[in-house]
């Protein structure tokens, strides 16, 4: 029997956490703990990601699962006596709510968790990812033992296709479907792989499943390979997610030493075990033909299907490959039954979606919701709303091969289809929210600089209309738009979704289609009057001093890196506009209110 | 370690049955030691240690032990309040390390209150 401790401290070690210091707060509470004699009562452990980042680093206490955040290395000393000592609450990192203006300590009542339904994320924040006893304390590899001794692979498959699970890396094909194609196929090597090579700028949604919760991913993939009889699985993950890479190999070491990879796993008589393979970071390796290339040492790039993976995939063998987070379902289903799963969700999007919330709202973190969730729901109950209180925009989601959605949508539900309708991709799980301050244009031409540069040059219309709408949309923001660019823009998106061979391609005009849908008038505000109407594109933008409200206090004439202020003191400052770089710094520092964009 | 049978998945999850406890609020019974200036004076430590030495003893891993601030009837700390789930909580006064263990025995292993050395029934609000 392990030792019984009245409180856990449970600091997040998510790569946000880490990133501000959260395993020295760790070590410094460790130390704390011993200098007051308590380390016979107190256990302190690390977590994977609690999707708060914004709130980092974060600690929660248990039994009363309380919430602190921005809990830093110095606080410690006074943080371990007022609540180990002395027996307090710690009011000064507790999480407050801005319009409520109270204290919220306990975690699952903060909007931010209480909102959300946790399934690929059960595990998050309460077990520690590098203890395998942990995870199955928490009901871990019991959805294997199941799977293993007691369901054939048709009753496997079976089960995931009534459960309605789709693929969460992003097109949304039915899981139950792809494993079906595959146990079909005769062979007797076939492949599962594991697609962790998540590459949308904001998104990460995979990163933190492996991270917080490596095992559940292994355990979908030993179910699937007995379903579909595979023996050997690869996870493909990024080389640029070390931490991640780190746990899985942990989690891949001590699933080994209990038997629960390897062969006769569980005295079933069923062999299986993972190997990891790291991506190098290209965006298109996230295809699944360009991934299999990748794994099989090519350079990794698209090619035609049919033949589909599920007939002839890695080494020409049959393959299933699903997404990091499909997976993490995968147990859960298995364990709980189908008919649980499917309660979940809409008519046609079964169970709930990670999603990476990220931009202008205050809560930017990882959340988890059930599918059909509206975006407003997502933004304000989630999100805690606009930074600054000032105005949504637009959301975009699903990254580069998504849209740009108005602030009017904002009660549509969040499914496959209904996002389909609007014109943006459910994709991975990418949500950046932007506010008025935001520029369409130049949001479009961010993400076609992305995919022109990812693109991988296989067919000519991607690799060379990407470019072009990426020049395109550069001349615009820059002043030299002319009547018909937007008509070229079409044109040329059309023919390249048209023509691509693979999903980079077929989405990559998303992001320009989606923002002259529903921003048309800003995309001719910038061609016909040369005005930017979100301040945003600096070609398009002068800043003058307003002489009424100028002080003169010289301050922007100070700050400015041009020198290109000048005036005397208690006199009203001038801007040479020849010489601004529009760097906005004038207008950042100015107490008066006196600087204009125009 | 040995490989896993599907009865050893069952013995692991017994074993860390506290952590699990502990994180997911599904404990059975919750004991409060107030440990304000008063009882921490008046020897609270004690009784802090005392359960928590029992509980391991014991090797149960459904109750949780939590402390609390002053329960505002200074005279007769150190306090404890023992709440056993589905039953109203209650408060223990004037206790020493016999009565501290009897209490553990009695109410929360056996879920029988020990009136002789209770004050009251019923609790402040904590969280």
């Amino acid at each position: 029997m392990e030792k019984q401790y009245r409180t856990h401290i449970l600091v997040c070690a998510g790569t946000g956490c880490v990133a501000s210091g959260s395993l020295k707060v760790r070590d410094s509470i460790i130390k704390e703990i011993e200098r007051h004699g308590l380390q016979n009562e107190v256990k302190v452990a690390t977590t994977g990601c609690n999707g708060f980042c914004a709130a980092g680093p974060i600690t929660i206490v248990h039994p009363e699962g309380i919430f602190y955040k921005r809990l830093n290395d110095e606080d410690v000393p006074f943080f371990v006596e007022e609540l180990l000592v002395k027996g307090r609450v710690v009011k000064k990192h507790l999480f407050a709510e801005e319009e409520r203006n109270e204290l919220i300590p306990v975690m699952n009542e903060i909007g931010f968790f209480k909102n959300q339904v946790l399934v690929a994320l059960k595990n998050r924040a309460l077990i520690d990812p590098d203890i395998i006893d942990e995870y199955i304390g928490r009901d871990g590899y019991t959805a294997t033992a199941k799977a293993l001794t007691q369901m054939t692979p048709a009753e496997i498959v079976e089960e995931i296709l009534k459960s309605g699970l789709r693929g969460r890396g992003g097109a949304g094909f039915s899981t139950g479907m792809k494993w079906k194609f595959c146990m079909e196929t005769k062979g007797d090597i076939k492949y599962i792989l594991c697609n962790a090579d998540e590459g949308d700028p904001g998104a990460f949604m995979d990163r933190s499943v492996l991270e917080s919760d490596p095992h559940a991913v292994l355990e979908g993939m030993i179910i699937g390979g007995k379903a579909i009889g595979a023996h050997k699985g690869y996870i493909y993950v990024r080389a640029e997610y070390p931490l991640a890479i780190q746990r899985l190999n942990r989690a891949i070491g001590q699933a080994r030493e209990y038997g629960l990879l390897g062969e006769n796993i569980l005295d079933s008589g069923f062999d299986f075990d993972i190997e990891l393979y790291f991506g190098a970071g290209a965006f298109v390796c996230g295809e699944e033909t360009a991934l299999m290339q990748s794994i099989e040492g090519k350079r990794g790039m698209p090619r035609p299907r049919p033949p589909f993976p599920a007939h002839k995939g890695l080494w020409s063998m049959p393959t299933v490959l699903n997404n990091v987070e499909t997976y993490a379902n995968v147990p859960q289903i298995i364990l709980r039954g189908s008919a649980w799963f499917a309660s979940l969700g809409t008519e046609t999007s079964k169970g709930t979606k990670v999603f990476a919330l990220t931009g202008d709202v205050n809560n930017i973190g990882l959340i988890e919701v059930p599918m059909g969730t509206t975006l407003r729901k997502i933004v304000y109950d989630i999100g805690g709303g606009i930074k600054n209180n000032k105005e949504i925009k637009a959301i975009q989601i699903g990254g580069p091969s998504g849209g740009c959605l108005p602030a009017s949508l904002i009660d549509i539900p969040v499914d496959y289809e209904s996002i389909v309708k609007t014109g943006a991709i459910m994709g991975s799980g990418g949500m950046v929210v932007m506010d008025e301050k935001t520029c369409m244009v130049d949001i479009a031409k961010f993400f076609l600089e992305f995919t022109a540069e990812e693109s991988c040059g296989k067919c000519t219309p991607c690799r060379v209309g990407t470019k072009i709408l990426f020049e395109k949309l550069t001349e615009i923001s820059e002043g030299r738009g002319r009547d018909g660019d937007i008509e070229v823009l079409e044109n040329i998106s059309r023919n390249i979704i048209a023509s691509s061979l693979c999903g980079l391609g077929q989405t990559a005009p998303n992001p320009v289609l989606t923002t002259i849908r529903y921003f048309r008038s800003e995309y001719e505000a910038h061609i016909y009057d040369k005005k930017c109407p979100a301040k945003k594109c600096k070609a398009l933008i002068t800043f003058t001093i307003d002489p009424e409200k100028c002080t003169g206090c010289t301050l922007c004439k100070r700050n400015c890196p041009q020198e290109c202020i000048s005036g005397e003191k208690k006199m009203p400052h001038v801007i040479d506009e020849s010489l601004c770089v529009r760097c906005s710094l004038c207008y950042d520092s100015c107490k008066f209110d006196a600087i204009r964009v125009e | 370690m040995a490989k896993l049978k599907i009865e050893d998945l069952q013995k692991i999850k017994e074993k860390v049955k506290g952590t699990v406890t502990m994180r997911g609020g599904t404990h059975r019974a919750k004991i409060t030691v107030h440990m304000g200036t008063c009882g921490i004076a008046a020897g609270a430590r004690k009784i802090l240690d005392t359960f928590m030495d029992e509980i391991n003893k014991s090797g149960t891993t459904d109750v949780i032990l939590t402390t609390s601030g002053c329960a505002g009837l200074c005279s007769k700390e150190p306090m404890a309040t023992v709440e056993v789930r589905g039953t109203a909580p209650v408060k223990y006064i004037d206790l020493d390390e016999e009565k501290t263990k009897k209490i553990f025995q009695d109410h929360v292993m056996n879920e029988k209150a020990v009136t002789e050395f209770a004050l009251v029934q019923g609790s402040e609000t904590t969280y």
